[in-house]
């Protein structure tokens, strides 16, 4: 891996098994460079969401190193991975919004997790739902969300805390082609503010909206770079296309 | 961007147990867990203290006192020794007190068991004559000795004991209830432990996709605990009132139903101001006992996640 010092994720020859399965990811290495705009895309079970677990921490690999914001995340200790989590945004495929808290709550839940007392936090969650159109449902409960709307709070609670990274497992699944524009320009603005972000998604079509982005495609378990995102420094002006299936 | 959304003024804090966790209320039989053992604890531990103020006002009562008897079958002769006895008691520096135990006052002690048995009478039942010694401070086996083969000298037919050694038996066998209380409360408290853990990693299996995002969004492992020790800090808290009153109340009757039978022994037996605080802390200590484990199920499930 090239120049470590300016790279925000690298991972290094990971491998993922679970249990005694066969590998889910083979050999996977790549450097990830602030504020880049990375699409993962895959057919179903190529190993997206267990390359997203690894990236937001929910999964150790089994062999390799991954190394974020400068340190070794595997053998960092535990008590030091939550500071680590917290500079990760996720957009959970399923959304994963606490059933119990509504939906201004849940979008709090990050910033109230770092301690930000209630009246400091009560204009940029308030701004926040406005954002992506939510603001006339703060009080709602999730189960009365449609999914779209549960798909909106979800990334708003991913990017409430403005983090280094956003990780986003299919953000667009749910949505109309309308909203999931409006998403993507989310995500863009919050890419020109310095954040990372890293979709997941098998949809081809979402690629040519974000003409800055890099593309890296898994096909059952291994990594190819049809963009050359993973080569240092990565060719931003290669041709905005998903690389042929070999 | 700047259009003020319907907030909810007094949102929670992320420590609110009862907005993050469903089941703010760890489980729902909880509380009624918790009083049940904090009852029953309430009445093992009055029961010990109680045994222990009655094992301790007899010690007292009896520290220091020793039975002479006059076992003499001719009552002139009897009375003769005793007298005899009393006076050499009497005679000694280290004795406090000294009392012949009148023969009527025997006579009423045994009538009970053996009727009229006209003492004062040649043909009467040979009832030993006794003195009733109290000596400044403890009986020990070498003064006993001493006093034992002095006193014979002058009465041949007294045998002394002290009077402790009458009631050792019943000393063991109130040491042995008070074995059975501690051993009680050590069991309940067990019982609680366990109630909780149970309680605990319940709460942890139906919560566990929200103890996971939580996790993933950066919570450390002791906000995750926190929540769960909120929560059963407040059943413990409901369930030890409702258990503190229901061991008190049955504390407080078996206590009046003892007072009636207005026996001497049992009659030591009451409840001072430092055992019913000694009780009111049997709760506090409930609550923390939950708490500890609460969070140590906790933490050690939370442990298994990355």
């Amino acid at each position: 891996m090239s120049d470590p010092e300016s790279s925000i994720v690298q991972f290094a020859n990971v491998g993922l098994r679970y249990g005694t399965d066969r590998e889910v990811l083979s050999d996977i290495s790549f450097t990830l460079y602030p504020g880049s705009f990375y699409f993962l895309t895959g057919a179903s079970g190529a190993g997206k969401t267990s390359m997203l677990k690894l990236l937001y921490l929910a999964q150790r690999p089994s062999r390799g190193i991954i190394s974020m914001f400068g340190e070794d995340v595997i053998t960092l200790e535990r008590k030091a991975l939550p500071s680590v989590r917290r500079r990760i945004g996720v957009v959970f495929q399923d959304f994963r919004l606490v059933p119990h808290l509504s939906t201004f709550d849940n979008v709090a839940l990050p910033l109230r997790i770092s301690g930000m007392s209630e009246e400091r936090l009560q204009k940029p969650v308030a701004d926040m739902l406005e954002w992506v159109g939510l603001d006339h449902r703060s009080d709602a409960r999730p189960e009365t969300l449609s999914g779209g709307e549960q798909q909106r709070a979800a990334i708003a609670r991913a990017v409430i805390a403005r983090p280094e990274i956003l990780v986003a497992d299919e953000p667009t699944g749910n949505v109309d082609p309308e909203m999931a524009v409006k998403l993507l320009r989310l995500f863009e603005a919050l890419n020109r503010l310095g954040t990372t972000v890293v979709v997941a998604t098998h949809d081809v079509h979402l690629l040519r909206k974000v003409p800055d982005s890099l593309i890296m495609r898994l096909d059952k378990g291994k990594l190819s770079d049809p963009t050359g995102a993973l080569r240092y420094p990565p060719r931003r002006d290669a041709p905005q296309r998903e690389a042929p299936t070999p | 961007m700047s259009t003020p959304s319907p907030i909810r003024r007094n949102a929670p804090r992320f420590g609110d147990s009862a907005r993050i966790l469903q089941q703010a209320r760890i489980a729902g039989p909880m509380p009624w867990v918790i009083a049940i053992m904090i009852a029953l604890t309430v009445m093992a531990a009055a029961a010990g203290l109680a045994l222990n103020n009655i094992a301790g006002n007899a010690r007292d009562e009896i520290a220091g006192g020793i039975t002479v008897q006059i076992v003499e079958g001719a009552p002139v002769e009897r009375g003769r020794q005793a007298e005899r006895a009393v006076s050499y008691f009497s005679n000694r520096e280290d004795v406090a007190s000294v009392r012949r135990v009148p023969d009527e006052e025997l006579a009423d002690l045994l009538a009970p068991w053996l009727g009229d048995v006209g003492m004062a009478e040649e043909d009467g039942v040979p009832i030993p004559a006794l003195v009733d010694v109290r000596l400044s401070g403890p009986v020990t086996a070498e003064r006993l000795s001493e006093m034992r083969s002095e006193l014979l000298a002058q009465a041949p037919a007294a045998r002394i004991d002290a009077q402790a050694s009458w009631l050792g038996p019943v000393f063991d066998a109130v040491r042995s209830l008070q074995f059975l209380a501690i051993g009680l409360i050590v069991l309940l408290a067990l019982t609680s432990a366990a109630a909780v853990w149970l309680a605990a990693r319940s709460a942890l299996g139906s919560n566990r996709e929200t103890i996971e995002t939580i996790h993933h969004l950066g919570g450390t492992d002791g906000q995750i605990a926190g929540i769960f020790q909120r929560s059963i800090a407040w059943d413990a808290a409901l369930g030890g009132a409702a258990g503190l009153l229901l061991g008190m109340a049955a504390v407080f009757i078996l206590g009046q139903q003892f007072a009636g039978l207005e026996s001497g022994l049992v009659a030591g037996g009451g409840l001072g101001t430092l055992d019913w605080l000694a009780i009111a802390a049997i709760p506090v200590v409930g609550i923390v006992l939950a708490v500890i484990t609460a969070r140590l199920t906790v933490i050690a499930a939370l442990r298994r996640m990355i």
